[in-house]
C-alpha cells in the first residue's frame, strides 16, 4: 500500500518542524516500527537523515518505542506498544502523523526520541525494596495471597513507556508512579520502606515538573500494559497516610 | 519546611484541597437547593422569606457561610494555580492531532467551566445576596413572628419576570452540571476513594447529581416566570 507520513523532524539541519514523506510498497504485515525502517533506509541511500525513533526489544515489553501516532501514545490499537501495531490497521493512501511524546519534563532529544530519564529519578528516589545480599530467599518463604499477588503484578506490568504522560493534558506522571508505588505498596517486601517511598518518589516527581492528575483517565486509556487509575487512587492514599498519619523525622 | 507546607504544596496536597473545597461546595448546593425550592410554595414567598431570615441571622449558618466564602475563593485559586502549572508541565508544544474521547470532555475543560462559573457566582451573588445584605429590599411582617424580615421573594420574582436572567440562569445551571459531571468522581478519586465495589456507585451517584440537581435549580426559574 502507498502512505503519507507527517514526521516531526528535529536536530541537525531541522529546527523542529513536520516533514512529509510518501512511502510506497508499505506490506500489510509488516510491524509500524519495520515500515519506518523501510523509510530509513531509502532516506540513507538518498544520503539524507534516517528519522531517530527509539527501539529495543520489538516485542511489547521494553516500552522504549515511544511515539505520538495520529495523536494517539502508541498508536491507535488498545493495549498495544508502537511496535506492536501492524500495517494491516491502516489502509491504501492513509496519512499518518507522527509525533515525539509532549512534556516539559519528557525533552525532545532528536526527531521522535524523548530523554526519559525522569521516569529513572522517579524510581531512584524510592522505587525499590532494600534487602541484604547473600544466598537468594526461596521464592515462597513469605505467603501471600493469590489475588494480592495479582493486583500487585498487574501494577508491575508498568513497563515505564511514558504513554501515560504523553496522553494526559497535564503531563502528568502519577500513572507510571502510582503503578510504582502500589507493586510494592501491595507486597510485604515493600512494607518496611513504605511511608518513605510514596513521599519520596511523589516529591521527585513534583521536582521534574510533571504536572498535576485532574483524573482525565486518558493515561489508563492509552496505556499499553492498561494499568488502571485505580492506582492513582492508591497512590493518593498511600500518601495521605504517609503523610497525616506517619511520624514526624 | 514543615511537613504540613511540604504536604500542601505537593501536587498531590494541592489536588486535596480541590478535592474538600469541592465536596463542600457539592455538599452546599443541595442544602442551597432545597431552601430555593421553597420559591415555589404557594404562599407569596412567606416561607421564603422567614428562610432567607433564617439563613442570615443564625450564627451557626452565618459561621458556615464564611467557611463557604472561603472555600469558592480556596477553590477558585488553587484551581487557577493548579491549571496553570499544568499547562507550564506541557511544555511549549502541542500535538499536531489531538485525540479526545468524548468521556473526556467535561474533565479535560474543568478550568474553563470553573471560570464560567465564578463569574455567574460573582453576578448571582450582586444580584440577591449582596442585596440580602446592603441593598434596600421592603419589609414584610408575618403572623407569628415577632419581627418584620426582608422581602427577598418580591426580589427574585422580579427578577424572574426577566426572561434574559431566566435564560441566563438555565444556561449557568448547564454549566454547573457539566462541571460536577467530572468534579464528583474525581474529589472521591483524589482523596484516594476508590474501590471496585463502590467506585460504580461513587460514578452513578454522582451522575445523577450532576443532572438532578441543576435541573432542579433551573425548574425554579423558569415556573417563576411562567407564573408572573
Amino acid at each position: 500500500m502507498k502512505l503519507t507520513l507527517k514526521i516531526w523532524r528535529q536536530g541537525g539541519k531541522y529546527n523542529g518542524e513536520f516533514v512529509t514523506y510518501k512511502l510506497d510498497n508499505v506490506n500489510e504485515h509488516m510491524s509500524f516500527l519495520e515500515m519506518l525502517d523501510v523509510l530509513n533506509e531509502q532516506l540513507i541511500e538518498k544520503r539524507e537523515e534516517p528519522v531517530a525513533f527509539e527501539h529495543d526489544c520489538r516485542e511489547g515489553i521494553c516500552g522504549s518505542c515511544s511515539m505520538v501516532i495520529d495523536g494517539r501514545a502508541h498508536g491507535p490499537m488498545q493495549g498495544t506498544t508502537t511496535c506492536q501495531v501492524h500495517m494491516r490497521h491502516y489502509k491504501e493512501g492513509d496519512t499518518i502523523v507522527i509525533e515525539p511524546f509532549r512534556a516539559k519534563a519528557f525533552p525532545v532529544i532528536r526527531d521522535l526520541v524523548v530523554d526519559r530519564s525522569a521516569f529513572d529519578r522517579i524510581i531512584q528516589s524510592g522505587g525499590y525494596i532494600s534487602v541484604n545480599t547473600g544466598q537468594a530467599q526461596d521464592a515462597n518463604a513469605i505467603p501471600i495471597e493469590k489475588d494480592q499477588a495479582s493486583r500487585a503484578f498487574d501494577a508491575a506490568a508498568c513497563i515505564g513507556c511514558g504513554a501515560c504522560v504523553a496522553a494526559c493534558p497535564n503531563a502528568s506522571a502519577m500513572l507510571f508512579t502510582s503503578a510504582k508505588v502500589s507493586h510494592l505498596a501491595l507486597l510485604p517486601q515493600g512494607e518496611v520502606e513504605r511511608k518513605r517511598r510514596v513521599l519520596a518518589m511523589v516529591a521527585q516527581m513534583d521536582a521534574e515538573g510533571f504536572g498535576k492528575c485532574s483524573n482525565v483517565t486518558a493515561c489508563e486509556a492509552e496505556c499499553p500494559k492498561e494499568i488502571s487509575v485505580s492506582n492513582i487512587a492508591r497512590l493518593n492514599r498511600e500518601y495521605l497516610a504517609a503523610t497525616l498519619a506517619g511520624e514526624l523525622t | 519546611m514543615s511537613w504540613f507546607s511540604k504536604f500542601i504544596t505537593s501536587s498531590i496536597g494541592q489536588k486535596v484541597v480541590m478535592s474538600l473545597t469541592g465536596l463542600f461546595l457539592t455538599l452546599f448546593l443541595a442544602v442551597h437547593l432545597l431552601g430555593n425550592l421553597q420559591l415555589l410554595q404557594d404562599d407569596g414567598g412567606e416561607a421564603f422569606n422567614v428562610y432567607a431570615y433564617f439563613m442570615t441571622h443564625n450564627p451557626l449558618i452565618k459561621t458556615i457561610s464564611y467557611v463557604l466564602y472561603a472555600s469558592i475563593l480556596l477553590h477558585a485559586i488553587q484551581g487557577i494555580l493548579i491549571w496553570r502549572s499544568n499547562k507550564a508541565a506541557r511544555g511549549t508544544h502541542r500535538y499536531a492531532v489531538n485525540h479526545v474521547r468524548s468521556t473526556e470532555r467535561a474533565s479535560r475543560n474543568m478550568a474553563w467551566i470553573g471560570i464560567v462559573i465564578f463569574v455567574f457566582i460573582l453576578l448571582h451573588l450582586y444580584q440577591f445576596w449582596f442585596q440580602m445584605h446592603w441593598g434596600n429590599l421592603v419589609y414584610v411582617e408575618y403572623d407569628g413572628y415577632t419581627h418584620p424580615v426582608k422581602d427577598l421573594y418580591v426580589l427574585v420574582a422580579d427578577s424572574y419576570k426577566n426572561l434574559g436572567f431566566v435564560v441566563f440562569y438555565v444556561i449557568s445551571m448547564g454549566v454547573v452540571g457539566f462541571h460536577l459531571w467530572h468534579g464528583f468522581w474525581s474529589l472521591f478519586q483524589t482523596i484516594g476513594l476508590n474501590h471496585s465495589k463502590y467506585t460504580p456507585l461513587i460514578k452513578g451517584i454522582g451522575g445523577a447529581y450532576a443532572v438532578v440537581v441543576p435541573l432542579l435549580f433551573a425548574v425554579i426559574p423558569v415556573v417563576m416566570y411562567l407564573k408572573s
